[in-house]
């Protein structure tokens, strides 16, 4: 990884850009995999759409998802959505082989439909699926992967520019795929926009057959075991967050932020330390390596800030922060600073809301 | 039975700090740690060895300084430490460095046995793609269980083992034949730097196998030279994904501090009183 040096930028590229040789040139299109489990699709899935509609029409290509999945309503389902969500066309892989995930099965599954239809361009989301799926495919295709982007944009000369945050956040580098097809990127749930849906017939579908027996998929699923609804965090998609840090001092503390949360109509959430340390479960970290978080108000308690926290709560629209410590780095992006013990701080906050909220308009508060 | 981890020597991040003017990076003096997510992965191997017998082997490709990151390794109780350093490897993408860890994961195979198992954290945090571990899998041909929150039933005899892997809604349990390439999700506890001196007596011992290795000659796995190394160079000059340029990022900090903020501050204030 060099310094940024922007003089050396386009002659570095310039350098490496090679005619696309002749075998790739056939690659046309943008393509989505609309990811579903268990009957449900991933709404990263309708983000990607959003997303990969602008690179289609900036190329002037169609947009294709493809739905991979059993046999049945669930999956004709999927494929009628994504019309809704802008495809032009979608391709279908359904085979009841495909009912759970399964590394082999949606591997070929994939590599099959990108080297019968050739896309140009192919997003997954960068989920625990799309993850286990996208550096498999990449590998057997043997083509460049750029992993959780946070903008992808065409280059004047059709080239996909996939811009990912290193170094924690604080450094944007774009990646090209230049002489490899598809140009394949994973982008993480709540980065990208999600589109209007629009009510839209369904159009051309693309039945593609799995071509495997049982048999020939080593891996088994002797069991699935959901998530109960109630400990399901929705930790991503919540309106209002609240969370604390190691400035909470003891796991005992951190009820004053459920507690909170739970007046507010909020979700809770963490920074990594607590879940290293074993206070809450490694679903409720918020942060580059746990969920990226876009809610209306996000309440952070004792979190110091650090970069890796930072990359995961800035697309908040006002973000509070209480921190003993006026020189936490949480102070130079958050919008509202108390500085003071949380400790003390949160029972407050949560007495005084229980008081002003009624049942009524904590709904409100929500929306 | 043979356990391969594979390890990364990354910057600390949590002390990585970003200069407050020109809004970059600030890489000095910042001191390399083991990757987190990699401990998880070392300890789920040395509890398997532990209750099975075998030998867990650390592999690493980084600089000559990714030696401490083995050293440390060695210390909470890993049996032998490879180090895969060339210059080539600089700057490598992730389908290169799938390349060169699996060229290397086969050589430690014709060397000391072939693994049967090959542990990785779920990602690192200085790259964050978690895509290293799924193409190694690929390029070795084999199975892989990636986000692995805890190792089941392992036998030895039939070939198989059991995991429960994490997926967006649940909990997936899976069988799957050996050898196979497996994830490592985060625990609750991790136990390996605190058991670090189960190794400490044997440090002498283990960290002279690594000296023998590197005597060996093979402290580049696949070296300048041999056909690896040049079917790598083409590999890494193909896929040229993080090859691109690099282009600082000014962070525009443009949220709106309007209305709401004032409404909350004021609000908050009187909470507070």
């Amino acid at each position: 990884m060099s310094e940024p040096t922007k003089a050396a930028a386009p002659s570095g590229r310039a350098a490496t850009k090679k005619e696309l040789p002749e075998h790739f040139r056939g690659y046309k299109h943008v393509w989505v995999f609309v990811e579903q489990e268990r009957g449900q699709v991933h709404t990263v899935s309708w983000e990607l759409m959003g997303a990969g509609r602008k690179l289609a029409d900036k190329l002037k290509v169609d947009l294709a998802a493809v739905v991979i999945g059993p046999e049945g309503e669930a999956t004709r389902q999927a494929a009628n959505e994504a019309f809704c969500y802008g495809a032009d066309l979608v391709y279908v892989v359904a085979d009841n082989l495909l009912a759970d995930y399964r590394n082999e099965s949606y591997t070929k599954a994939l590599t099959d439909v990108v080297n019968t239809y050739k896309p140009e361009i192919l997003l997954l989301g960068a989920t625990t699926l799309g993850r286990d799926l996208a550096g498999s495919v990449a590998t057997t295709l043997l083509t460049g992967l750029t992993a959780d982007c946070t903008a992808l944009d065409v280059d004047a000369d059709g080239s996909l520019a996939a811009t990912r945050p290193t170094f924690g956040g604080s450094l944007m580098c774009t990646i090209y795929t230049l002489n490899y097809r598809p140009q394949m990127a994973t982008v993480r749930p709540r980065v990208m926009q999600m589109p209007e849906r629009l009510a839209r017939d369904p159009g051309r579908i693309v039945m593609h057959p799995l071509g495997l027996v049982e048999d020939d998929i080593v891996t088994k699923v002797l069991s699935f075991l959901p998530d109960r609804e109630s400990a399901k965090s929705n930790l991503a998609y919540a309106d209002v967050v609240v969370a604390g840090g190691l400035g909470l001092g003891s796991p005992e503390n951190f009820q004053l932020v459920r507690q909170l949360a739970s007046v507010l109509g909020a979700e809770y959430g963490c920074s990594r330390p607590l879940v290293q340390k074993g206070w809450v479960t490694s679903d409720r970290q918020i942060g580059q390596t746990g969920k990226t978080i876009r809610p209306k108000l996000y309440i952070a308690a004792g979190i110091s800030g650090a970069i890796q926290h930072r990359v995961g709560v800035e697309g908040a629209d006002l973000i509070v922060a209480i921190n003993t410590d006026k020189n936490a780095p949480i102070f130079d992006f958050a919008h509202v600073g108390i500085i003071t013990d949380a400790i003390r701080l949160l029972p407050a906050l949560t007495e005084a809301f229980r008081a002003r909220l009624s049942p009524h308009s904590r709904d409100r508060i929500a929306s | 039975m043979h356990i391969v981890v594979c390890i990364k020597q990354v910057p600390d991040s949590a002390q990585i700090r970003v200069h407050p003017v020109t809004n970059t990076i600030m890489r000095q003096g910042v001191p390399t740690i083991i990757n987190p997510y990699d401990l998880f992965a070392l300890e789920a191997a040395l509890e398997l060895r532990d209750k099975f017998g075998g030998e867990v082997t650390v592999l690493t490709m980084g600089p000559p300084s990714a030696e401490d990151s083995l050293r440390k390794a060695l210390t909470y109780g890993a049996d032998r430490a490879v180090l895969l350093t060339d210059r080539f490897f600089a700057g490598a993408d992730t389908l290169a460095t799938t390349y060169a860890l699996a060229t290397a994961i086969r050589k430690i195979g014709e060397t000391y046995g072939a693994p049967d198992i090959i542990f990785t954290g779920k990602q690192t945090i200085d790259g964050d793609t978690a895509q290293v571990g799924p193409g190694v899998a690929k390029r070795l041909g084999l199975l892989q269980l990636t986000y692995v929150a805890r190792i089941g039933a392992l036998d030895l005899v039939g070939r198989t083992i059991e995991a429960e892997r994490r997926s967006e809604g649940g909990v997936q349990i899976l069988r799957t034949r050996l050898p196979c390439l497996i994830s490592m999700l985060e625990r609750a506890h991790r136990q390996v730097e605190r058991a670090g001196c189960r190794g400490r007596g044997h440090l002498e011992m283990r960290a002279a196998r690594l000296a023998d290795y590197r005597q060996a000659g093979v402290r580049a796995v696949a070296p300048r030279g041999e056909g690896g190394a040049d079917r790598f160079r083409r590999s890494a000059a193909g896929g040229s994904a993080d090859r691109g340029h690099f282009q600082a990022a000014a962070q525009a900090r443009s949220r709106a501090r309007g209305a709401g903020a004032r409404v909350l501050t004021g609000y908050l204030r009187e909470a507070v009183r």
